[in-house]
């Protein structure tokens, strides 16, 4: 998975954003240990502070827990991560019914569309 | 150790009549990677001499580490100039024996490995050189040194997009973290990633001082777009826009009027 980072929103929010796709991707599993900050910092070419703050925001929402000696681990609370995804599902399927509206489409159509096409 | 590591107070410089800094007010923490932003001749490179101490201020204080500058400062400061400052004929090698006469607190493995890992010969004259050699051996050397401040000017000026990458790549896997490293540029976007705070250069003055994402938090658009803004200029000619067309009025100057759009004779107007 490629970093991106976007013009129009904070980058720290960007990058917390990845970081959760991630886990929800398995690219880091549930109960690994995460890289080093200066390691994912490097790896996305961002500034090591910025990436520590979007950590630091995983660690608050329950994600990742921090071990005062071994470093940052992915939560094993399977629950939480299956409920962030469903949140991450919510949001893509607003932002295509979004669009499709912007098209022209009713609810109706675009569900349709996607039965379908699918 | 002092807890802000550059504090200016009323600095300014001029030379003969014409005010490179008018008057600078600044403060900058440890631990931080800083632009100093602004376009050519709003005083970038003026404020980054007098913080290596090759320029004098006119008057005002500039305390760097609670010192002012000179030698301390010179042991504790590792500067990256906007031109190459050594003689063509030395090679790679040549410029290590020299930082290591210098500075003792340059890492001679350090550069060398850095040199390997970009295939530079360490026995090349640096008049072989192609311009982007040259710029990542100057940084590679500014780099290899345990500084507290890196005052990098222009450091990706003139090379092309991959040498960039791996210009400011060098800087965020190599900077001292309680160093704090200032970089001076106009290439905004591609720095953007990687600062910590921008500092907004106009006219000699500090016109903003902010960190990126509170930035982009309470303007909703990336720094190189508040740039823009801030320092938009209209240019002279036929087909000026229209002033209501302009998204930011605000900050258009306030000398240059344009004249009301012309009659558009070929019907099709450029909206």
């Amino acid at each position: 998975m490629e970093w991106k980072i976007l013009d129009n929103r904070p980058i720290w929010a960007q990058l917390q954003e990845q970081l959760t796709l991630r886990i929800i991707a398995g690219t880091y599993p549930l109960g690994s240990r995460l890289p080093s900050v200066r390691e994912l910092a490097a790896e996305a070419g961002v500034n090591p502070n910025t990436m520590q703050r979007a950590l630091s925001s995983l660690e608050g929402s329950g994600l990742v827990a921090a071990n005062r000696t071994a470093g940052r681990f992915v939560t094993e609370d399977r629950e939480r991560l299956d409920a962030i995804r469903m949140e991450f599902a919510r949001s893509r399927m607003e932002e295509y019914l979004a669009g499709m509206e912007t098209l022209g489409f009713t609810r109706d159509e675009a569900k349709q569309l996607l039965m379908e096409e699918a | 150790m002092e807890e802000n590591l550059i504090v200016c107070t009323g600095l300014q410089k001029r030379f003969g009549n014409a005010a490179a800094l008018r008057k600078v007010d600044l403060t900058v923490g440890r631990g931080k990677i800083v632009g100093l932003l602004g376009p050519n001749g709003s005083g970038k490179t003026t404020l980054i001499k007098l913080l290596c101490g090759l320029l004098q201020p006119t008057a005002g204080e500039i305390r760097i580490d609670g010192q002012a500058p000179g030698p301390y400062t010179k042991s504790i400061v590792s500067y990256l100039p906007d031109r190459m400052y050594f003689a063509d004929w030395m090679t790679a090698n040549d410029l290590m024996d020299f930082f290591e006469d210098f500075y003792k607190d340059f890492r001679r493995q350090k550069a060398e490995a850095m040199c390997a890992a970009l295939g530079l010969q360490m026995n090349q004259r640096i008049k072989t050189m192609s311009k982007g050699t040259k710029e990542k051996l100057q940084l590679i050397l500014v780099m290899s040194r345990e500084a507290q401040l890196y005052l990098l000017d222009e450091p990706i000026a003139g090379v092309d997009p991959a040498a960039r990458d791996f210009i400011l790549d060098t800087i965020l896997g190599n900077y001292n973290e309680n160093g704090t490293v200032v970089i001076s540029t106009h290439l905004i976007s591609d720095v953007e990633k990687v600062l910590d705070e921008v500092i907004f250069l106009k006219k000699g003055e500090v016109v903003r001082q902010d960190t990126v994402d509170h930035i982009r938090e309470t303007e909703g658009k990336s720094v190189d777009a508040l740039f823009r803004e801030v320092f938009r200029t209209v240019p002279y000619g036929e087909y000026m826009p229209h002033p209501r067309e302009w998204d930011c009025a605000a900050h258009a100057p306030e000398k240059l009027e344009p004249p009301a759009r012309a009659e558009n004779q070929e019907g099709g107007d450029a909206q």
